[in-house]
């Protein structure tokens, strides 16, 4: 627990966190810009885990725990997701949207 | 708990023992025999599939992170029915396609990773692991789709899948996150003795919702769907679409029944307007689809709203209507994404009017296809007439006749763009028609097991009284 800071205030931090990667995640032009919004999502959710196990219910370490798998499962997202478009920029030369979309509706 | 009690869990084991297996395969075959592996991977896969249909115990492992009860082992066996399938009709593409690359062990390894996640997946006993067999059943199959890396189409088809997939699993997390803080616990097991409806909660279980939505391809989180179908390998897109879908339904299912049952008059609500929309929206994009496989994609997104209709009424009738026409659903868009790869391995052809004339060449593809069609519009004889009519009772059962009068003029529509296809390969003349060619024995190996399913789960009734009997675990 942190001294003088309620469980209030970390989860002001953390929504806005996640709202701030939902927002990027829509309005960003570019893939690894939205990739970087998702990081953020993901660890929102991870913060909110440790901080609810610490404040509420600190007897057990299942938030903990769940933490290091979203870290670790996040890195390998990652991971892929960079070679994907690695692989795309070879053959476009670009990471912008608008250059990838040729499938419309 | 002692090494006898791993036996709950064979079928994890058996699928992780040939994922490894292969591995040493891809190493000591040598570089000109490759071709192989597609055989061994294939006859090891059958052999997996034919040993889980032994019975299982209920039995709950690892503190209650892990169970499985007659109903889930049932459910993994159709998984791997399902997938049998999908590796008969892919083997020819891989043996002429991929083996050449030098990628055609790792397709094997892939897809059985995926495999293996369902499995965690449905049977999860906490969100943990929950959590850990969605990630596991997705990414696999995001590097699955981006597998052709020189066609740039499905690099395009991986970013957009790998992107929203990363989306809806990280909302999904958030939700978890608050449902753990309203309950104190993340093991399914305690979350339903305290769970109670308050507005966290309500919060938490929507966005959780989002993650399996997108899976199952629902209407606002449909977008990436027809896109991906058309990008990806044709066996890839088949498997997205009925064994991916078919594990999300199931796990959301059991979730809603079960750990979220206080919270059910919201669900109804949500999922009566998420049924209409997504039929709807999935049936009128379809209208206008001339790609095959972006058809058959708008076909899965309205066929998973018809599913919705099960998931609503939250009964024994309700979960038995599921699995049964989710088993249906297998087989039959297996079947006609069989038909669609056959003819694009052959003549790389994919539009519905090259299909134009295709019963004077090909009678048996086109009589396959006519099956698979009129078993996904719901006409009586074939499976898919008692898997809708099945759904529909179970709506109607709750009073949603509105809801069941809807869904009705949707099928009516979805008749209409099947009997396109259908007017198209019968009637239409073609000056350029597809040449007659005979696929190889995997691929009618594929096609005959898939026509087989949806005659006799249309004609063998006992069969659904069997999954009706093993539904009662779920709603005591």
């Amino acid at each position: 627990m942190i001294a003088g800071i309620s469980i209030y205030e970390i989860f002001t931090l953390t929504s806005i966190l996640f709202f701030i990667g939902i927002y990027g995640f829509i309005t960003r032009k570019n893939l690894i810009s939205i990739l970087i919004s998702l990081e953020l999502i993901l660890n929102a959710s991870a913060i909110n885990f440790v901080i609810i196990n610490k404040y509420l219910y600190p007897d057990v370490l299942q938030g903990v725990f769940f933490s290091i798998f979203i870290i670790a499962v996040a890195a390998a997202e990652t991971a892929l997701a960079v070679a994907i478009i690695i692989n795309l920029y070879r053959q476009i030369s670009s990471v912008e949207v608008k250059d990838t979309e040729i499938m419309k509706y | 708990m002692n090494l006898t009690s791993f036996i709950a869990m064979r079928q994890e084991i058996f699928l992780l023992t040939i994922i490894l297996l292969l591995i040493v395969g891809e190493i000591f075959i040598n570089k000109n025999n490759k071709g192989r592996i597609v055989h061994i991977a294939i006859i090891l896969f059958g052999i997996h599939t034919i040993l889980g249909f032994f019975a299982i115990e209920e039995t709950s492992l690892f503190g209650g992170m892990f169970r499985t009860n007659t109903l889930i082992h049932f459910f993994k066996n159709t998984l791997n029915v399902g997938v049998l399938i999908v590796l008969l009709q892919s083997a020819d593409w891989i043996q002429e396609k991929m083996v050449p690359l030098n990628k055609g062990t790792e397709f094997f390894m892939l897809l059985f990773s995926s495999l293996l996640g369902m499995y965690f997946m449905i049977s999860a006993g906490d969100f943990l692991m929950f959590y850990i067999g969605l990630e596991l059943s997705t990414l696999p199959v995001a590097a699955l789709v981006a597998w052709e890396t020189s066609k740039r189409i499905s690099s395009e088809a991986g970013v957009k899948f790998i992107l929203s997939a990363g989306l809806a699993s990280g909302v999904s997390l958030f939700g978890i996150s608050l449902l753990y803080a309203a309950t104190g616990s993340i093991y399914f097991n305690d979350v339903i003795e305290v769970l109670t409806s308050t507005n966290l909660t309500i919060l938490g279980s929507i966005l959780f919702f989002v993650g399996l939505a997108f899976k199952i391809s629902l209407v606002p989180f449909h977008f990436w769907t027809a896109d991906v179908y058309e990008g990806a390998p044709i066996g890839i897109a088949s498997y997205l679409s009925v064994i991916s879908k078919g594990a999300a339904v199931f796990i959301l299912m059991i979730l809603m029944f079960t750990v979220l049952k206080p919270l059910m008059y919201i669900w109804e609500n949500i999922i009566y307007l998420i049924a209409l929309t997504t039929m709807f929206i999935g049936n009128l994009f379809a209208l206008r689809q001339q790609n095959m496989k972006r058809f058959l994609a708008f076909s899965s997104i309205a066929q998973a709203g018809f599913i919705l209709l099960g998931l609503i009424s939250g009964t024994q009738l309700g979960t038995a209507t599921v699995v049964y026409f989710i088993m249906v659903y297998i087989f039959t868009n297996l079947a006609a994404f069989g038909v669609v790869q056959a003819i694009s391995l052959q003549t790389g052809k994919e539009n519905r009017d090259d299909y134009n004339g295709l019963y004077r060449t090909n009678p048996n593809l086109s009589l396959v296809m006519m099956l698979a069609l009129f078993s996904l519009a719901g006409i009586p004889p074939v499976a898919g007439f008692f898997g809708k009519f099945f759904l529909f009772a179970a709506a109607a059962s709750k009073g949603y006749y509105l809801l069941v009068f809807l869904a009705v003029v949707n099928v009516t529509i979805s008749l209409y763009y099947y009997l396109l296809l259908i007017r198209a390969m019968f009637i239409r003349k073609s000056d350029n028609p597809i040449p007659f060619f005979k696929s190889k024995i995997y691929m009618r190996l594929g096609l005959i097991i898939t026509v087989l399913g949806i005659l006799a789960l249309g004609l063998y009734s006992p069969l659904y009284d069997y999954i009706f009997e093993l539904s009662t675990i779920f709603n005591k």
